[in-house]
């Protein structure tokens, strides 16, 4: 009687969560992405030595246009990168634990997830088209943090704090312009692969 | 025996806790997403939740979506009082093991 009992609290415990969070999202796919962001950014470092520009030089940095426009690609390749290595590990998990994917709570999870990225997306842009690129690093931290909190509310609440820690870095990044590569490194590089790592030992 | 009696006979059955639970933590459900989230089949999953519509604990929305009928389902009031109280009484029995 009594393991019936048990039972019965763990299955509603159980359907509870499955029912109301997005738990399929895997750490192996924050590990993936920040390890893409990684190498992105070593290439990208690497890309302004062959055009001759000291990256750490203090002096006043002035690119070409080719530059930018190779920059800006190199960027959109790591976000398909990282998104697709995302919905693989998702699908992966989803059916090793025969969880439902395409459900309520993960069209409400993306939904909170795109509404601030995609603000933050046509800000991005903007500043590109104003030629304010210093400010490009620190308002898509800022704005993939707030998104993550966002999203936080319907999958795992662990993001919070990824969310909360791009915010910090965000902010401490637009008092050092110029150094946007720095940040994106820490931020979209080695915070996934911290986050990624905690996220898998915890809910293997 | 007191509590045993408390325990609430129309949530004896897996699937009937499955969907109460799942109905706690979400506003509308369709027939598809419950089906896949218990893991049940049509059959089943029918004639539990109309037993549980009958009690008054849920209730039945039926509608089209363009050409296809959709059956959606949620808690009524009286379905979370008593479900609350069943988990109360679970917890009860449990501790006083």
């Amino acid at each position: 009687m009594s393991q019936k009992l048990q039972e019965d609290l763990s299955h509603i415990r159980s359907m509870m969560e499955r029912s109301s969070r997005f738990i399929s999202l895997s750490g192996l796919s924050g590990v993936f992405a920040g390890l893409f962001a990684l190498a992105g950014s070593i290439y990208a470092y690497q890309l302004f030595k062959n055009n001759d520009i000291e990256y750490f030089d203090d002096t006043q940095k002035i690119y070409s246009s080719d530059l930018i426009i190779e920059l800006v690609f190199i960027a959109f390749a790591i976000l398909i990168l990282a998104l697709g290595s995302g919905v693989f590990f998702t699908l992966r998990k989803s059916k090793k634990f025969d969880l439902p994917v395409w459900t309520n709570t993960t069209k409400k999870m993306l939904l909170n997830l795109a509404i601030p990225l995609l603000v933050g997306g046509v800000f991005c842009m903007a500043l590109l088209y104003h030629h304010l690129f210093a400010l490009i690093a620190p308002v898509t931290l800022l704005f993939y943090g707030l998104a993550l909190i966002n999203a936080g509310k319907y999958t795992f609440s662990d993001i919070r704090y990824l969310g909360a820690c791009e915010i910090i870095l965000g902010c401490i990044s637009l008092f050092y312009l110029g150094f946007g590569l720095v940040f994106w490194a820490i931020g979209f590089g080695i915070l996934h692969i911290l986050y990624g790592i905690i996220v898998f030992k915890k809910y293997k | 025996m007191g509590i045993i009696d408390k325990l609430n006979k129309d949530f004896e059955s897996r699937v009937r806790l499955g969907i109460m639970s799942v109905l706690m933590v979400n506003d509308w459900i369709d027939f598809t997403e419950m089906k896949s989230l218990l893991n049940i089949t049509d059959g089943n999953l029918a004639s539990h939740s109309s037993a549980l519509e009958k009690s008054g604990y849920i209730e039945v929305k039926k509608e089209f979506v363009g050409k296809k009928p959709k059956t959606s389902y949620r808690v009524t009031n009286i379905g979370r009082t008593a479900f609350i109280s069943h988990l109360n009484s679970l917890e009860k029995l449990i501790k006083s093991k």
